[in-house]
């Protein structure tokens, strides 16, 4: 009877935990400058200033970011592509906080970061490279002050707060000063590492914003399996301010993440942004989402649309006619046929490129690796040659 | 030549450092006020400023994964792990991050990390206070794996690490902090032998015996002892294991015709069984026996009141030189 018991019991409290991010969307105040229907609504920590021009940018930066993700599902789907992490659903935190930046500013991404990427001013086809297994990445990151993308979850934020320390020691915390992005997602929340990015930041008071979209789900992993706290709250446990933003509303991550930024920059320290949004794609292309989550919550979050609330905001207020809609439109099929065709006639490295930049430079050993792995190329060539010769 | 311990010279090795770079760092945990439980950053806080010498919460992984962007930030952080045990939390930032990160950006990124390490036993510590992890860094590509034996070489191939634009795991023998010898600390590094070259210690026509970090010591005085057995040992300090200065370890094997590796990590998987398949391989036809290996046994490591018995040992490597003469 005991046994039975624990498990009824096990299995109840199973439920209250799963009830949880309900209550944790519901209680929690989210900072919002437009509804999901499009209306401008104010909100006194942030204010907004921001021109039809500006909106109208941003609406662009969406729409084109949104495309290139489209077709680069479509890519993965022909085999153009090993794996695509798509951004659907989370343009509008990615966006925003990426117009909150800087030049001078570094950002340090995840693998799904694209939205930022584009922002910063990276060729797209750098990511189809990485995900077709062209290169694991291969840019410059002081080219764009964009690090290369990190795929092991949370590494990337302890880069980010000893860059942040690294300003410091520059003596560029102040009013022109610089300061790091990191970002990150719910399930990294559960990583050592980001929990070790959170202490340092903080006793060092290092000009750093962590930008966590949280968009609820880690691969299969709904947010209750990480926290039962929402994830903005667990700043206030290291020492630093934690705001929670509407991540599909792309005018308050912009204001959020400016403010935070700002602050960081003046030395203020670093602020925690949790950017509620929501994955509208599977996890990867490689992913089921429907083994383990109802459509009726994607309907849902479908209503919320990142996009969809600029134009109707847009159309609403008439800052924009029916003609630059289609002017966007047509510009980001242009960029898209761009990317398809980059990526289709992308050639592979050369097999040798493989021994290179191991070090700075190369050992012996790897230098008698790189001339056997020739030689032997090299006799697969003499082979073929003698074929030939026989054959004629 | 002043008379230093090999703690202390790699106090005035970390000094020299620090005043060569404004960009060098030091960080890691109590390696300030305190100084390091082994004292090898005592006063560099005091001359060198919080700014510069870096008290660390207490995360391994947290060190590194900073160091790697303070690093990306044009900083040459060298990092303290307290203990050789306590390296396991940074492992993945080692591993993962600082050996990848340059060839992941196809070379534009370069991490002038070094990595401090005590290691090994004989101290009569705790559990994970006497490992010797080295094998598994030298396993990782983009990484330089080093280890000093000496005053001498700690004191200049701190420095050598400090300077080096790639990431260097730096192995002290934590047994040997306080044995001295003279150091000429007002020598520069350029007569100095590159960080990535081993050197014959003791010159033997009988036996090569492979060694570094804590074991030079011994193998030095096992040389000693086979004099009196009429035997002719040829001791390498290692000095380098990743790479491997195979030219110097081929040029000895090829002369004598026989090997031993020592070291305190356990053989299984080692650097020893790597040196023994090298040596297999190009100088096949020199030997007179096969490559032997004295190391710690395969097991974790034991109790303290054990180690004698699992440490290799002046018996244990002389008994090792007697084997290879048997075959």
């Amino acid at each position: 009877m005991a046994v039975k018991d624990a498990g009824r019991a096990a299995r109840s409290a199973s439920r209250a935990l799963a009830r949880e991010p309900e209550r944790q969307a519901d209680s929690a105040e989210l900072i919002q400058l437009l509804t999901p229907e499009g209306e401008r609504v104010e909100h006194p920590d942030y204010p907004l200033q921001i021109s039809a021009e500006e909106v109208k940018a941003l609406y662009r930066d969406l729409v084109i970011v949104r495309r290139i993700d489209f077709e680069a599902i479509a890519l993965q789907r022909q085999g153009e592509l090993g794996i695509w992490a798509s951004l659907l659903g989370q343009e509008a935190a990615q966006v925003g906080s990426g117009r909150a930046l800087a030049p001078r500013d570094m950002a340090f991404p995840t693998y799904r970061e694209h939205g930022v990427a584009w922002c910063r001013g990276l060729d797209p086809m750098k990511l189809l490279e990485l995900f077709r297994g062209v290169s694991h990445g291969g840019w410059d990151p002081t080219e764009h002050n964009f690090h290369l993308y990190t795929i092991v979850i949370g590494s990337q934020t302890l880069h980010a707060t000893g860059y942040a320390m690294g300003i410091q020691r520059d003596g560029l915390v102040g009013e022109d000063g610089e300061a790091v992005i990191a970002y990150f997602g719910d399930g990294a929340t559960s990583q050592g590492d980001v929990n070790e990015a959170f202490i340092w930041a903080s006793v060092n008071n290092a000009p750093i914003v962590f930008f966590c979209q949280n968009n609820q789900w880690a691969i299969s992993e709904p947010l209750e399996r990480q926290s039962r706290t929402p994830l903005y709250l667990r700043a206030k446990g290291f020492g630093f301010p934690g705001v929670r933003v509407d991540g599909n509303d792309v005018l308050a991550c912009l204001a959020v993440t400016r403010k935070a930024m700002q602050a960081a920059r003046e030395g203020q320290g670093p602020t925690l942004i949790e950017a509620f949004t929501y994955r509208m794609g599977a996890h990867t292309t490689t992913d089921d989402p429907t083994r383990y989550r109802l459509s009726a919550e994607l309907e849902s979050w479908k209503l919320k649309d990142p996009i969809e609330r600029v134009k109707q905001y847009l159309i609403r207020t008439q800052q924009a006619e029916m003609s630059f809609f289609d002017e966007v439109e047509a510009e980001a099929a242009e960029v898209g046929a761009r990317v398809r065709l980059a990526c289709q006639q992308m050639p592979d490295p050369e097999p040798t490129s493989m021994f290179d930049d191991v070090l700075t430079s190369e050992t012996q050993q790897l230098a008698a690796e790189r001339a056997d792995f020739e030689a032997y190329l090299e006799s697969f060539e003499a082979d073929e040659a003698v074929a030939a010769g026989e054959a004629r | 030549m002043t008379t230093l311990t090999l703690s202390r010279a790699l106090n005035e090795g970390l000094r020299k450092a620090l005043e060569d770079n404004p960009r060098a760092l030091v960080m890691g945990e109590d390696v300030g006020k305190l100084g390091g439980v082994f004292r090898v950053t005592d006063g560099l806080q005091k001359d060198f400023g919080e700014a510069r010498v870096i008290d660390t919460p207490l995360a391994e992984s947290g060190i590194i994964g900073t160091a790697i962007g303070l690093a990306l930030r044009g900083y040459r952080p060298i990092c303290e792990i307290q203990f050789d045990g306590f390296i396991f939390p940074a492992f993945d930032q080692i591993v993962t991050q600082l050996a990848k990160m340059r060839y992941r950006s196809l070379g534009s990124v370069r991490l002038p990390v070094t990595i401090r390490v005590p290691f090994g036993g004989g101290i009569g510590a705790v559990e994970h206070h006497s490992e010797s992890p080295e094998a598994l860094f030298a396993h990782t590509p983009g990484l330089r794996v080093v280890s000093c034996g000496d005053p001498a070489d700690a004191f200049t191939m701190i420095q050598q690490a400090a300077r080096s634009d790639d990431p260097v795991l730096f192995f002290e023998p934590k047994r040997r902090y306080w044995d001295k010898a003279e150091v000429d600390i007002d020598g520069g590094l350029a007569a100095a032998l590159p960080m990535d070259r081993s050197r014959v210690l003791v010159e033997g026509t009988d036996v090569t015996v492979l060694c570094y970090g804590p074991m030079v010591r011994t193998c030095a005085e096992a040389a000693v002892a086979a004099q009196n057995d009429g035997r002719s040992i040829e001791v390498i300090d290692l000095r380098t294991l990743a790479p491997l200065d195979t030219d110097t370890i081929f040029a000895s094997v090829r002369k004598t015709g026989r090997c031993v590796v020592v070291h305190e990590a356990v053989v299984t998987g080692g650097i020893g069984a790597e040196i023994a398949a090298q040596i297999t391989q190009e100088c096949f036809y020199s030997l007179e026996a096969p490559v032997l290996r004295a190391g710690a046994y395969s097991t974790p490591y034991p109790p303290s009141r054990l180690e004698e018995y699992y440490l290799p040992d002046l018996d244990r490597i002389l008994d090792a030189v007697d084997r290879t003469f048997s075959y």
